[in-house]
């Protein structure tokens, strides 16, 4: 099939490419144009708007195995496509966990047939994620994995934590961490501050992300692992990891869409749609968050999405599952961030194309000539408001439902197919 | 805003006393105030909420506060309904909204709710009926409002006037949804300064911006006190790591004759009960000519009266 994209905004990250262009596919790439000889069979009129890169998530759960009544592998890719995710990393965390190659070889085989987007797993770092042994992680890499990680399972054995460093050292394998000290998080279910204080919420304080990082990046020193940590939240986590990067550590970071808009203060009210993991830290925290994605301290943004069962979110705020539905959301959210911050569109956009593609390290966000042709097509201006119905996600559990949004996908190409199309 | 508050100001529910305005908690102080004699009458009865059916929702044990929302609500002339629903539905795996929804169903008028959760009151207002109010008996470490409400009323009977006091509250902050709803109470009825005083470990992160004055040290705390109220000890934050033992803070935090001598000599002595007696106060003190703990209790009545007739009845705040 070959597609020719005419008139759009191309904005390439990764190469720096802004300009009014058009766009050429043959054969499921990228090919360089010559029109008087390529004869396409659709062409898209992208007038008014941008075409970049599809975008890469580096956090979502498809929730498939053992959580179907959450979600489905069929819902949530098509949630992909529509916010215009063309590669996705799933975390473990299903029922059984993705600690065997044979899981993960499954997930892949049903992924590929269905429409959507690619599908890296990441795999377990240890046997059901129960923090003791360590996965096959060489055999899993062979299924595919891209990297391993404990999701938010606890790993509260530093000597466990050691050896996955060095083991995965040895064969240059990545870690997928996120940084909480289990201890200091033990009850905890929103951020130790004035507003947990007053609404009376058992807190996590920022130390378990502070402790919990002073301990990873120390064990990195030591084992020469490459580790990225995903979630950051907190103010004094980022600039610890940028310390580390000035030294020349090898490590990246990431934070969620949700932790760059909202904050403890929107806790008022007790809405189970904001218990999140990590949870929402205090306002100068997410101030920070904002400027360290402008300035490059923190590497990419995810949606974190995690759909869950509406039954889950209505029950008081504690006894509440965790954890908001969002792919759908990563563009608008993320252009949302640009506008407040003045941040040029290729800035804000490499932030979920070139950048997590390189953590991810998959041949994925960018629009260069002989590239995949995973494209996202938008109307940057298109304003709409997140309803249920306007969410292909099975979970519709996301603190942003009602809320007005600027910025909609309008056509997702992966493999040089046309995978979304929205109806307007 | 206020989910507690109609447009034009009138009570809707009762969840927490953080954000009510001043006029509010002073109308329903002066409302109990009007009550304070039905009790003391042959016929402890007035017809107020006759026909109204109020339903006690105690997704946690308590029986204290129950019965006296129970004897409240009698003395109103309702028809009271307590369903101990730690035992029941709950344990079969019923929703807590399908709990609301059945009793709704039944006509209900008012819920008194008290959970482990804290905002779990918040939370049944938000998916109640409009003609049905929600009362928070009590909600995780949130907030007790109706108990905060009645150590104001015995405040106020004992020391007349807010704007001249100090207050302090002593123990276990960090756990006390009574706690929580004084705060607020008291600095929003004008209270120049209100001490908070425990061991770093039961105290919240950010306590100050409550409007409170943080003391670790009894005698520095108590110096000049008009009212001193203390907070229960519950046995299991011994085992928590926060204290080292009941011993080590009664003798550091437990409020003895000496200690509550540095107090003003016509201080009172609160406490919401039940009491652990050696453990957070002596006897001398609970028994003592400064107490007023009974009391409490007995206004209690008049207090969830008052909020009850306010909020079923309709009365303009």
């Amino acid at each position: 099939m070959k597609i020719h994209i005419k008139n759009g905004r191309v904005i390439d990250p990764a190469s720096g490419r802004d300009e009014i262009a058009d766009l050429f596919i043959a054969a499921g790439r990228i090919v360089t144009s010559d029109a008087p000889t390529f004869h396409a069979n659709r062409t898209i009129d992208a007038s008014g708007l941008v075409v970049c890169p599809g975008l890469v998530d580096l956090s979502v759960r498809l929730r498939e195995p053992g959580f179907e009544y959450k979600a489905t592998l069929e819902s949530e890719m098509l949630a992909a496509a529509a916010g215009g995710v063309t590669s996705l990393a799933c975390p473990p965390d299903t029922d059984p966990p993705l600690d065997e190659p044979g899981l993960v070889e499954m997930l892949k085989f049903r992924a590929k047939n269905l429409p959507g987007p690619r599908v890296y797993p990441v795999g377990a770092l240890t046997q059901k994620l129960e923090g003791k042994m360590l996965t096959e992680m060489a055999e899993l890499t062979e299924a595919g994995c891209r990297a391993f990680t404990q999701a938010d399972a606890p790993l509260t054995d530093t000597l466990v934590l050691l050896r996955a460093m060095e083991y995965a050292a040895t064969f240059g394998f990545r870690l997928w961490l996120r940084a909480q000290d289990v201890t200091l998080a033990r009850g905890g279910i929103a951020h130790d501050g004035a507003i947990a204080s007053r609404l009376g919420l058992p807190g996590i304080p920022a130390l378990a992300e502070t402790v919990a990082l002073a301990t990873i990046l120390q064990l990195m020193r030591e084992t020469g692992a490459r580790v990225h940590l995903a979630r950051l939240s907190t103010r004094e986590g980022i600039a610890m990891v940028q310390a580390a990067k000035a030294q020349g550590l090898a490590v990246t970071c990431d934070v969620a869409t949700t932790h760059v808009h909202l904050s403890e203060n929107d806790l008022v009210g007790f809405d189970s749609h904001l218990h999140l993991v990590p949870p929402l830290r205090s306002l100068r925290d997410r101030d920070a968050i904002r400027e360290a994605l402008r300035d490059g301290a923190v590497d990419a943004l995810c949606s974190d999405h995690t759909p869950v069962d509406e039954d889950e979110k209505q029950v008081p705020f504690g006894e509440s599952s965790p954890g908001a539905s969002g792919v759908e959301l990563l563009l608008p959210l993320t252009l949302k961030w640009a506008r407040e911050m003045n941040v040029p569109l290729p800035r804000a956009l490499a932030l979920i194309t070139c950048e997590p593609a390189r953590i991810l390290d998959i041949p994925a966000g960018e629009l260069a000539a002989g590239a995949n042709a995973d494209v996202c097509i938008f109307d940057a201006q298109a304003e709409w408001v997140v309803t249920s119905k306007s969410l292909a996600s099975q979970g519709d559990n996301t603190p942003f439902l009602n809320h007005p949004m600027q910025g909609r996908v309008r056509y997702t190409l992966i493999d040089g197919h046309i995978d979304f199309e929205s109806a307007r | 805003m206020n989910p507690q508050l109609t447009p034009d100001g009138r009570l809707r529910h009762l969840l927490t006393l953080d954000g009510l305005p001043r006029a509010t908690l002073t109308h329903i102080l002066d409302t109990a105030e009007s009550f304070m004699d039905v009790g003391e009458r042959e016929v402890k009865k007035v017809p107020l909420l006759r026909g109204k059916s109020i339903f006690n929702l105690f997704f946690e044990p308590s029986t204290r506060t129950r019965t006296t929302f129970e004897i409240a609500a009698k003395r109103l002339s309702a028809d009271v309904v307590n369903l101990n629903i730690a035992t029941s539905s709950q344990t079969k795996g019923e929703a807590i909204l399908d709990t609301v929804d059945n009793l709704s169903a039944m006509h209900a008028d008012m819920f008194i709710v008290r959970h482990s959760q804290s905002g779990a009151a918040h939370f049944i207002a938000r998916h109640v009926a409009p003609h049905i109010s929600v009362v928070n008996a009590g909600d995780g470490r949130h907030a007790h409002p109706t108990q905060g409400l009645l150590d104001m009323f015995t405040i106020r009977r004992f020391k007349g006037e807010f704007h001249n006091l100090t207050v302090a509250i002593v123990g276990d902050v960090l756990h006390s949804r009574v706690a929580r709803s004084q705060i607020h109470a008291l600095t929003t009825l004008g209270v120049p300064e209100v001490r908070v005083i425990g061991p770093k470990t039961l105290l919240p992160t950010g306590v100050e911006q409550l409007g409170v004055k943080v003391f670790h040290d009894m005698a520095a705390g108590l110096a000049g006190c008009d009212v001193v109220i203390m907070l229960r000890l519950q046995n299991e934050r011994m085992k928590g790591a926060r204290l080292p033992s009941a011993q080590e803070y009664f003798k550091f935090f437990g409020l003895t004759p000496e200690k509550l001598a540095l107090a003003k000599p016509d201080a009172i002595v609160m406490h919401p009960g039940p009491m652990n007696r050696g453990v957070e106060i002596a006897s001398e003190v609970a028994d003592g000519p400064q107490s007023v703990i009974l009391p409490q209790v007995t206004y209690g009545i008049a207090v969830r009266m008052a909020v009850m007739a306010l909020l079923a009845g309709g009365a303009s705040t």
